[in-house]
């Protein structure tokens, strides 16, 4: 139990997706200007996360890794199919979205509303690939275990841009030198908050 | 009569253009050159920034890096561009990514067999090639409508802006943070001794961050009319 906690604060602060690896920097960049659509964008992204990641952990395990397929019979067991595993993911995170997509759109006509624009997005936003690519790396032991991580993943980009967001529509009443307003200024704030983040790498878990 | 006047010189122009228009026309040289300044890719229409910081370290996977992603934008756009009549608009999206998808993976692998230590460093940013947005907003803006040309020449032109900014990022950070220049060391001995030393604040990931920043802000002085209004 203590180690899926520990592995559920570690991907939120210490592996965060776009302070330490800068995945999803461009919905990050483009969707921030405004608080409530940085809410509705993070919690799209958590929702994804954390259904793609062990559907493509379970994927990887029984079908693409070498030896996988030594379930079906002896023979296969020389078998190495991980070239494959970029078209099964990616055709994995697609479908899944357009799934989600509809069974929101059915069952919870509020929720699509809040989430509809931002969810066919999220089919090219690369921490949900990027999610699933840190995955194959880490050899989780089950199915559980990468859940975790891809919601905590998931909470992770929650934060990070949530938090740009406010300070985005703070920043917007400051003096700032016409050629950095906007875009220039974000990244250098992204990158403070980045070393801001950095702190988190010494503790140990 | 006057309709008929009308008509005549605009169908005789559309004639002249289709016909004679060089390979390489002011226009599709435009097509190429754009994304290098006015409308580059990553810092003018906020494309594809994962993959850019994240391997600036040092010059050689930058360089890496933008050779694969020039290649899989010249083929992807290609293909898409010949399928376009095709495609359902419906699933066009999964259409693409599993071309994109496949051309990566052919990259991957040629990549692995031929330049195994770039290959390690590049890690999963390889993979990510598929979900960057230059890729597939390419794609969607411009493949999907325009012909096979001139959606390849887009396709290099935005690759090579993209890979521009890669490369000098990398410059800046591999010259400063180790005092190399892809792999050999290019600040004398000499220096080092008056007391000069690498800044190793350099090598750290937030730097590529504050580094584009500060491109932004250079090439936004320099041309006003992309400055933004808030």
């Amino acid at each position: 139990m203590e180690s899926y906690v520990n592995l559920f604060v570690k991907s939120i602060f210490i592996e965060n997706m776009v302070f330490a690896y800068f995945l999803g920097m461009c919905s990050y960049l483009a969707v921030s200007k405004a608080v409530k659509t940085a809410i509705g964008l993070g919690g799209a992204v958590i929702f994804v996360l954390s259904i793609t990641v062990p559907i493509n952990f379970l994927l990887d395990s029984y079908l693409l890794k070498p030896g996988a397929l030594s379930w079906l019979s002896p023979e296969y067991e020389n078998l190495d199919l991980s070239f494959l595993s970029f078209i099964m993911f990616i055709a994995v995170i697609a479908s899944m979205v357009q799934l989600v997509e509809m069974i929101v759109e059915k069952f919870s006509p509020e929720l699509y509303g809040a989430l509809g624009i931002f969810l066919p997005l999220i089919a090219v936003n690369c921490a949900i690939l990027g999610g699933s690519l840190f995955m194959q790396q880490k050899d989780f032991s089950g199915v559980f275990e990468s859940s975790i991580y891809g919601l905590g993943s998931g909470v992770g980009f929650f934060l990070a841009i949530v938090a740009i967001a406010a300070i985005r529509e703070k920043i917007a009443y400051s003096n700032i030198p016409a050629p950095l307003r906007g875009l220039g200024i974000t990244f250098i704030i992204t990158g403070l908050m980045a070393i801001g983040f950095m702190s988190f790498m010494g503790i140990k878990l | 009569m006057s309709k008929k006047l009308k008509q005549t010189p605009k169908k005789s122009l559309f004639f002249i253009n289709k016909n004679t228009e060089p390979l390489f026309s002011k226009k599709n040289r435009a097509l190429l050159s754009d994304p290098l300044d006015d409308n580059n890719p990553i810092t003018v229409q906020v494309l594809g920034i994962c993959s850019a910081l994240a391997i600036t370290v040092q010059l050689k996977p930058a360089i890496v890096m933008t050779l694969s992603v020039i290649a899989v934008m010249g083929a992807s756009n290609v293909i898409v561009s010949v399928l376009r009549n095709l495609i359902p608009n419906r699933i066009r999206i999964i259409v693409q990514l599993v071309v994109v998808a496949s051309l990566v993976a052919l990259v991957d692998q040629i990549l692995k067999a031929f330049a195994y230590d770039v290959y390690k460093q590049l890690s999963i940013f390889i993979g990510l090639i598929i979900t960057n947005c230059i890729v597939m907003g390419r794609l969607e803006a411009f493949a999907l409508g325009n012909g096979v040309w001139k959606s390849f020449l887009d396709g290099v032109g935005n690759a090579a802006g993209y890979g521009f900014i890669l490369i000098l990022v990398a410059f800046f950070r591999e010259l400063l943070g180790s005092g190399k220049l892809y792999g050999y060391q290019v600040i004398p001995e000499a220096i080092y001794e008056l007391g000069y030393e690498n800044n190793g604040l350099m090598l750290l990931s937030p730097m590529a961050l504050i580094t584009v920043g500060i491109f932004i802000w250079i090439q936004r002085a320099r041309n006003r009319k992309l400055i933004e209004k808030n």
